[in-house]
């Protein structure tokens, strides 16, 4: 049996290693074409990683990615496509900032709230395509595309200053106004130099272990799985497929407004136009690399965040960051290639070797033939 | 089978036609070739005519005009098939559209034929009509493959038989010396099984009582049509009863109405006193419905999953697989594997996927799963299909044995053979309703297809009734 195991695992990280081989000989190929040096921008860019406080730039991205990240991998075990992870993060951050900052409590309820009512956005905005999948049978992937489009100018408007926002004095930004310091999430010091490591990082990784749990060791997690994989299946063991549709809808869409908590709570402590976006969209990306596996998707959001993070110096000596976006393009087209690839060999493989070990006498001892 | 298609590659040996080594990789070398395959699964377009569907895919051959429809004709009049270019293939029944399925195939060209369980969805009459085909066809000078499980119809249609078991041949038999207990005997390599039940285990406590069952369905045009109508029936503690019907006669509607996939348009369903009609399917299967699915790649297992998962699936709120809202995967894991043991599964081990066990194995894990919830009713739709001879008489084995301990068992199937030889009491379907009863100590299967064809209702005679 432990040979199987291993299989899985060398077979497991196959996948991701074969599809970033492929992603950096490529890039490297577009590096060349332009005629520029094909090695030089990796160096500036291991070297950029190798400062503290570019570090804890990373970690801290990685944060908002993985939690991004878990809300689409939820989906994706479903078989649902969530593309809309990216308006709900952000009129889920929106509206947790404008009841931030119109309330005062003390510390941890406020930030509690906060939390709360970014999960329910998040989760009702998610919420409308789930209930439009069950009741009319419309796709999930059209309705979340065209909720993103709502979304943003449902924000857009909320933030004029005849409604909710606020203009600060001397700038043309608009912004929802400031979180009382009450709810600051503290964030973990790294010296003078380098800032803090957003506290909210480990609530998302608590979210992840929470997802792993979830998913394995729950009755709930195993109809969700089972779902995914086969929904006739599911249906005939007793799930509700549609009850099922609208749950994890819900709670793809309360993780999703989770994303926009490390920054609001850790450093903007407002909502404003600049706020990141296409959060969402980079979500899809790490949770295609990372499996839908938790420990996967974690890697990959440090990946991308190392990408997205010490790209910023290859300004400086001459090289555009965009070499980084063209290398995460190209790392989710080789993700879903080599997968198909590996997933293909991986169950080839397996049955030619149950044949084999049956052939070679190996299969358990039933009943049958210990009595023969 | 695979490999003589070119489907899948061999690992070593040799394939010669006509004395000439060949070598296939895709199905399309096999066809240039003239190896032609009927699949069990027919592959059809149900809204294009017959013409079209045997054009499509072969256009360059003879066009897809009057040429082709030539070409259609004199096929079908050389050999007697009987068919109408331009009757829509979803109006035509099993038999038509299997006769559709060898004629695309000698449309391209085919002098060698490979049918693979081509009876399993026939009537008596049918595979009569179909045998005489094949006599044609091998009159013609064409080579005939005939896959079957049913030893019957490998004596009295081959000229030659090879039996293969586990992956080896083991032996050949001449037709005309052979009996079925011998081919069978080397088949499984012990006695011949019989699904014929002994003594009978016939309560009279009701387990499941339906009434009144009806459901319709609205095609896409927009005509209500009745799939299930007056259905009416009890089954006993211990008794098996079978439902005789050519297939799509409404049984897979039967059996999604009574484990709550689909929602009946009217009727009652009573499970052990409760009534269960508005239950929904989790709890059916808790009050104790066991399942075994018609299609299992569907509706019984993942296959992508790993053995013990698909142990957990459709009892996952049942001990061992889990404690409150918990899994108990160790539990369920340790359960596979008396299962594995118990039911004879043969596998390496619990952790490999569903999809690399052979069908028979993955059935006999689905029927240990389902024996294992001491069910009270069992619905099982063909329990036996592609499943080999030494696994059907074990399957046949624990369904009289939880007969005995009194379950009551609901038994679909289009293998007569089987239907007869475990019912205490048969029904037939057709279109939707309960028409015929019979005796199954004393009903032939050729009584029963001709009731399974609407030709005959109400109680069924034995023949020597009939005669006298």
């Amino acid at each position: 049996m432990k040979k199987f195991d291993k299989d899985r695992l060398i077979l497991g990280f196959a996948g991701p290693v074969l599809a970033l081989v492929v992603a950096l000989a490529l890039t490297t190929v577009v590096l060349l074409a332009s005629g520029r040096n094909p090695f030089e921008p990796y160096r500036i860019m291991f070297e950029s990683a190798s400062y503290v406080d570019v570090q804890v730039l990373i970690v801290n991205q990685a944060g908002t990615y993985y939690l991004a990240a878990l809300a689409v991998a939820v989906g994706f075990r479903m078989n649902l496509f969530n593309i809309g992870v990216d308006g709900q993060y952000r009129l889920a951050a929106m509206m947790a900032a404008l009841v931030g900052a119109s309330v005062s409590l003390p510390g941890p309820l406020h930030i509690a709230l906060i939390v709360i009512v970014a999960m329910l956005v998040g989760a009702f905005w998610a919420g409308i395509a789930g209930f439009l999948k069950t009741t009319r049978g419309v796709s999930e992937v059209v309705s979340t595309i065209m909720l993103n489009s709502i979304a943003t100018a449902l924000v857009a408007w909320l933030i004029l200053p005849k409604n909710f926002g606020e203009q600060p004095a001397g700038s043309n930004n608009l912004t929802t106004g400031e979180i009382a310091e009450s709810g600051w999430f503290p964030g973990l010091p790294m010296g003078d130099q380098a800032g803090e490591i957003y506290g909210f990082t480990f609530v998302a990784a608590g979210c992840g272990l929470l997802y792993w749990f979830v998913l394995n060791h729950t009755r709930f997690g195993f109809d969700l799985r089972a779902t995914g994989a086969s929904e006739s299946a599911a249906q005939a063991s007793g799930v509700d497929a549609k009850k099922m549709i609208l749950t994890s809808m819900l709670i793809s869409g309360a993780v999703a407004g989770l994303a926009g908590m490390p920054t609001l709570l850790g450093d903007t402590h407002t909502y404003s136009l600049d706020f990141p976006t296409g959060i969402g969209f980079t979500g899809i990306t790490i949770a295609l690399l990372g499996r839908n596996n938790p420990l996967g998707i974690a890697f990959s959001a440090l990946l991308i965040a190392f990408l997205d993070k010490s790209s910023a110096s290859l300004d400086q000596y001459g090289y555009e960051k965009e070499i980084a976006t063209i290398m995460q393009g190209l790392i989710v087209i080789s993700v879903v290639v080599s997968y198909e690839l590996v997933r293909r060999y991986g169950i080839r493989r397996q049955q030619q070797k149950v044949g084999e070990e049956l052939a070679a006498g190996h299969a358990i001892k039933t009943e049958k033939e210990a009595a023969l | 089978m695979k490999i003589l298609y070119g489907m899948q590659k061999p690992d070593e040996g040799t394939i010669a036609i006509n004395g000439e080594q060949v070598s296939f990789s895709n199905p399309g070398d096999a066809i240039e070739r003239g190896i032609g395959m009927v699949h069990q699964h027919f592959m059809l377009a149900d809204n294009f005519t017959v013409l079209e569907n045997v054009v499509l895919g072969g256009e360059k051959l003879y066009g897809i005009g009057s040429g082709a429809r030539k070409k259609i004709k004199e096929i079908s009049d050389a050999y007697g098939l009987g068919i109408r270019p331009d009757a829509l293939v979803e109006d035509l029944g099993v038999a038509d559209r299997q006769r559709v399925e060898i004629l695309k195939v000698l449309y391209r060209g085919a002098r060698i034929l490979i049918l693979d369980e081509p009876t399993a969805v026939l009537v008596p009459q049918e595979v009569d009509a179909l045998f005489a085909n094949l006599r044609e066809l091998k009159a013609e000078g064409l080579t005939v493959i005939f896959i079957s499980h049913k030893l019957g119809e490998v004596l009295s249609v081959a000229d030659d038989i090879t039996v293969i078991r586990r992956g080896t041949t083991v032996g050949t038999a001449d037709p005309a010396s052979t009996t079925t207990k011998q081919l069978a005997e080397l088949m499984v390599g012990s006695e011949l099984p019989s699904p014929e039940t002994r003594e009978s285990t016939v309560t009279d406590v009701p387990m499941l009582r339906v009434r009144d069952l009806a459901l319709t369905v609205t095609d896409p045009d927009g005509t209500v049509r009745d799939v299930l109508a007056g259905i009416d029936l009890t089954i006993h503690q211990g008794e098996v009863l079978g439902i005789a019907g050519v297939e799509g006669n409404g049984q897979t509607e039967l059996i999604e109405a009574l484990i709550g996939m689909r929602i009946p348009d009217g009727g009652v369903i009573t499970l052990d006193q409760d009534d269960i009609s508005q239950v929904p399917t989790r709890k059916r299967r808790e009050a104790g419905i066991g399942y075994i699915p018609e299609d299992r790649h569907r509706h019984g297992v993942l296959l992508d999953a790993p053995l013990w998962e698909n142990r957990i699936l459709g009892h996952v709120t049942e001990k061992p697989n889990s404690r409150g809202w918990l899994l108990d995967n160790k539990a369920a894991r340790a359960d596979t594997e008396r299962i594995v043991r118990e039911y004879d599964v043969r596998t390496p081990g619990i952790e490999v996927t569903a999809a690399s066990l052979s069908g028979g194995n993955q059935q006999k894990l689905i029927v240990g799963r389902e024996m294992s919830h001491a069910p009270k009713l069992l619905i099982a739709a063909h329990p036996t299909r592609g499943v080999d001879v030494g696994a059907q008489a074990q399957i046949w084995d624990q369904i009289r044995e939880a007969r005995r301990e009194g379950l009551a068992v609901l038994l679909i199937s289009a293998d007569l053979d089987e239907l007869i030889g475990l019912s205490d009491t048969l029904r037939v379907m057709y279109r939707g309703r309960l028409v015929a009863d019979a005796d199954p100590a004393t009903i032939t299967p050729e009584e029963l297809g001709s009731a399974m064809t609407g030709a005959a209702t109400g109680h069924l005679e034995s023949p020597e009734d009939e005669a006298r």
